[in-house]
């Protein structure tokens, strides 16, 4: 005979303003199988949960259900005062009685009436509920990270000097990604590489990372704990344990490319490293542009490396690896501006983007940090910037705000002050966007002591007209159009989700937003997380963000890897779909339902027959407790613990057996 | 920072036209010097517009006219009519964010605005200007009579204001006769400095 006690809060007033919580609790009371019912004021706080343990105690209850919120608030909470008492986590149901009775109604004897029903149904349903127990379940204590940009490496340094194993798996040839890209880096204009390469160093020495270049996540399957993951490692063509990093080969190859690294404002070889401190120093074979595998001739590069190191008959090599969590940090691709035609379409030698002009500025850049437009060579005299290329232009298939354009302009347009002491800027700009520390008064510094012309107003077009490309705009603080003979044009382009996040986001089962940047758990209080436990998010992989915030994610990912794997090992939740292999015929519905990959089809002996059949099973770690298989199921051979179908019924008939 | 950092507000705009106007590469920089003021710390809030009690009656309004000087449109700035409606009574200075001195930068427009004779669209506040700046210069103190004949004068508008001027005159409050300083050597001095060569003698 169950002993069920009933706990009907006020909330405050929240509840206990439209809800006659004495008259609930006193009905309550004479529910079948309640023997105690009482309200308070605050369930929910410390004097609250001891009435419930007091209450325990004293009436010998063995089931509560408290009459309050939302379980999705505080059901845990309750579950673990009522364990606290010495029952089952499991023998507690919340009727919820604010969200769906006094928060969405105004008539006082209606709203009772109904959370006295709502509380007669979990009564009814609490007292068909039993213990559950939660299994433990193991946990590889290894990391991947996806991504060998800032985020990626400071992600990786964090977890392992935690102690733990991580792999970081990049797929160009080296890490450091944008970053590696830039000069300087705002507000307090560091130089990119002097604060970037040192962590790479650390990477590449550290005895936990493993650093994969050239190589990508193929498939992912598994869950938190344990995940398997499929590395395909690109043939490099060069054997790592024999190569010195001497760069012979690289001066030796005769094919000329763009460079991917320099943005196409300069040249790399077909054997190549992307920059020079690069890590690892090891340089790799771009098939697709080698000589070797375009004419089958050529073979210089095996000729002069002195050590032999270079293998054109190596292959990729897929493999299959253990992690019990996975950082996802793959960053960020810019817009492609030539597709915007009044700024000439991409045909303007001198209009260039925001992250070629970073090229250009840089010392170890295509023109060794000499300023001088594409076209001819010469030295600006007259620079107009344009931010917001893209970003807010719904136009374009961008409506949100790129971030760092603003702060990034205000930067190339002092640091070409710098250099060029008497050229003009011009800034065309919608709002400036300097919210971080130090950032207004960075982007002011540019116009207050620098002398940027800043323009508020957006750019119409933009042509060649001789050896000039003029601006065409507006200063909408006057109301008057503009227009400016430059020689050279800088757009702040818009950041963009890699072209491939889609893909990793459904290998990963993950999801994404509607431009694809990778949806985190909660936009407040669960940034670094994702839906899937053990997936984590760093940088700019999930909305456009400076190096700043993406190096605080990155660190905030870490630490959610490394709370994970100070467990000695994860708890399944208990409340899971179950199969009754007995009576299942493997019809396998539910497996193609289950939108978890919850439902295995295994073997099994029949207890009659003795024979070998196949039945479905559900895998505790990966099963949500969703029900959908439950509802699916022909043969109601699945149930849903926590909801079976004895316990929803009584629920059901509560309320229709008045 | 390097060493080489450039002069502050390097501030050239010779490549830019505005409304199909060239801009005046050097306005710019003699408003700065004759107002004493950084026009390019101004970043357009409004703040000045909002609280300006003039603004109603201006053609460009007060933060617009700080816009026309950052942009170097010399010829809409000393033509406006804004530079005479302002009443210099330092509403917007006060409130300024970045403490900008408008009204020294709308003084300065009028100082040259009158050097260069640019013509303004109220005449009649250009005139009262005209024929104040002479009576002190007389009198090194303000006659309020001779004022007010030289302004009727001025403007033609002989008949205007008659009976105001005979109540004044009734209680005592005009003086038909003028009451100059004892030292107006003194204020001599002060205009001859005031009036050296140049624009660039205001402020500084």
């Amino acid at each position: 005979m169950s002993r069920v006690g009933v706990f009907v809060c006020w909330c405050g007033s929240n509840i206990a303003k439209t809800v006659d919580v004495a008259r609930a609790a006193e009905a309550a009371a004479s529910m079948p199988g309640v023997v105690f019912a009482t309200d308070y004021k605050y369930m929910c706080s410390e004097p609250g949960q001891n009435l419930v343990k007091e209450a325990i105690h004293e009436h010998k209850l063995d089931r509560i259900v408290i009459a309050s919120c939302s379980p999705r608030l505080h059901e845990a909470t309750f579950q673990r005062c009522i364990a606290e008492a010495g029952l089952n986590p499991y023998m507690v149901e919340m009727a919820n009685i604010r969200e769906h009775v006094s928060w969405v109604h105004d008539d006082r004897e209606k709203a009772t009436e109904k959370a006295i029903d709502i509380i007669r149904m979990l009564v009814a349903k609490v007292r068909r509920d039993f213990p559950l127990f939660q299994n433990q379940i193991p946990l590889t204590k290894r990391a991947l990270v996806i991504g060998g940009g800032i985020a990626g490496i400071q992600a990786a340094l964090d977890i392992a000097d935690a102690g733990y194993p991580v792999t970081l798996v990049e797929r160009t040839p080296s890490i450091g990604g944008r970053m590696a890209q830039y000069d300087k880096t705002f507000p307090t204009l560091d130089c990119a590489a002097c604060i970037l390469t040192p962590k790479m160093v650390d990477c590449v020495s550290h005895p936990h990372i493993d650093i994969r270049t050239y190589a990508e996540v193929e498939e992912v399957s598994g869950f938190v704990g344990n995940f398997r993951v499929a590395i395909r490692q690109k043939a490099k063509s060069v054997d790592e344990s024999k190569c010195t990093g001497c760069g012979l080969c690289t001066t030796k190859c005769p094919v000329r490319v763009n460079s991917e690294f320099e943005e196409d404002m300069g040249q790399r070889r077909a054997m190549y490293v992307p920059f020079p401190q690069a890590v690892p120093n090891i340089p790799v074979i771009d098939r697709e542009h080698c000589r070797l595998w375009n004419d089958q001739k050529c073979g210089v590069c095996a000729k002069v490396c002195p050590t032999g190191a270079v293998d054109y008959e190596q292959q990729d090599q897929v493999t299959m690896e253990e992690f019990g969590a996975i950082v996802v940090a793959t960053g960020f691709n810019m817009w492609d501006h030539r597709q915007i035609g009044e700024y000439g379409y991409g045909q303007i030698p001198d209009v260039i983007s925001g992250i070629q002009l970073e090229r250009l500025m840089n010392a170890s850049g295509p023109t060794e940090g000499k300023i001088v437009r594409p076209s001819d060579g010469k030295v600006p005299r007259s620079v107009v910037f344009v931010a917001c290329v893209g970003s807010r232009d719904e136009n374009h298939g961008h409506s949100y705000c790129s971030k760092v354009c603003c702060m990034y302009t205000a930067k190339h347009a002092l640091l070409l002050k710098e250099k060029l002491h008497d050229a003009q800027m011009y800034v065309f700009y919608m709002d400036i966007r300097a919210n971080g520390k130090g950032y207004e008064e960075f982007s002011r510094r540019a116009i207050e002591e620098y002398g940027a012309n800043y323009i508020r107003g957006r750019v119409s077009r933009i042509y060649q007209d001789g050896d000039k490309v003029v601006v065409k705009g507006a200063d909408t603080l006057l109301g008057k159009q503009v227009q400016i003979e430059a020689d050279m044009v800088v757009l702040a382009t818009a950041m963009e989700p890699q072209p491939d996040a889609k893909n990793l986001a459904r290998m990963l089962g993950i999801s994404t937003d509607q431009h694809n940047w990778f949806s985190e758990a909660h936009p407040k209080l669960k940034p670094v997380e994702v839906l899937s436990a053990g997936i984590y998010l760093a940088g700019a992989c999930q909305y456009p963000k400076d190096i700043p915030d993406t190096v605080a994610q990155a660190s905030g990912a870490a630490s959610k890897v490394t709370g994970l794997f100070a467990r000695p090992h994860l708890r399944s939740e208990p409340m899971i779909a179950t199969v009754d292999q007995a009576r299942c015929v493997a019809c396998q519905l539910c497996a193609g339902v289950c939108p978890f990959t919850a439902i295995e089809i295994v073997e099994i002996q029949d207890a009659k027959t003795k024979q070998i059949r196949l039945a479905a099973k559900v895998n505790e770690s990966l099963c949500h407790g969703c029900g959908t298989c439950a509802a699916g199921c022909r043969g109601n051979c699945i149930e849903l613990r926590g909801f079976t179908d004895a316990q929803v019924l009584a629920q059901i008939d509560a309320l229709a057996l008045m | 920072m390097s060493d080489d950092t450039p002069d502050k507000t390097a501030n050239d705009l010779s490549n830019l036209t505005v409304g199909g106007h060239r801009s005046d590469p050097e306005f710019f920089e003699r408003v700065n010097s004759l107002s004493g003021q950084n026009v390019s710390l101004c970043y357009q809030c409004g703040e000045c517009t909002a609280g300006c009690p003039t603004a109603f009656a201006m053609d460009f309004k007060p933060n617009q006219v700080s816009r026309l000087v950052q942009l170097g449109m010399a010829e809409e700035a000393l033509s406006c009519n804004s530079i005479w409606i302002c009443v210099g009574c330092e509403t917007c200075a006060t409130r300024c964010p970045k403490n900008v001195d408008l009204c020294a930068i709308m003084d300065a427009l009028r100082q040259m605005a009158s050097k260069r004779h640019v013509k303004s669209p109220e005449t009649d506040v250009q005139s009262f200007h005209e024929v104040f700046l002479s009576s002190i210069r007389k009198s090194g103190r303000m006659h309020e009579a001779g004022l007010i004949a030289a302004l009727k004068l001025k403007t033609g508008k002989l008949t205007k204001d008659i009976p105001l001027g005979l109540a004044l005159l009734k209680k005592g409050r005009l003086n038909p006769l003028p009451d100059p300083v004892k030292d107006k050597a003194a204020v001599q001095a002060i205009f001859g400095e005031a009036q050296t060569p140049g624009e660039d003698n205001g402020r500084q």
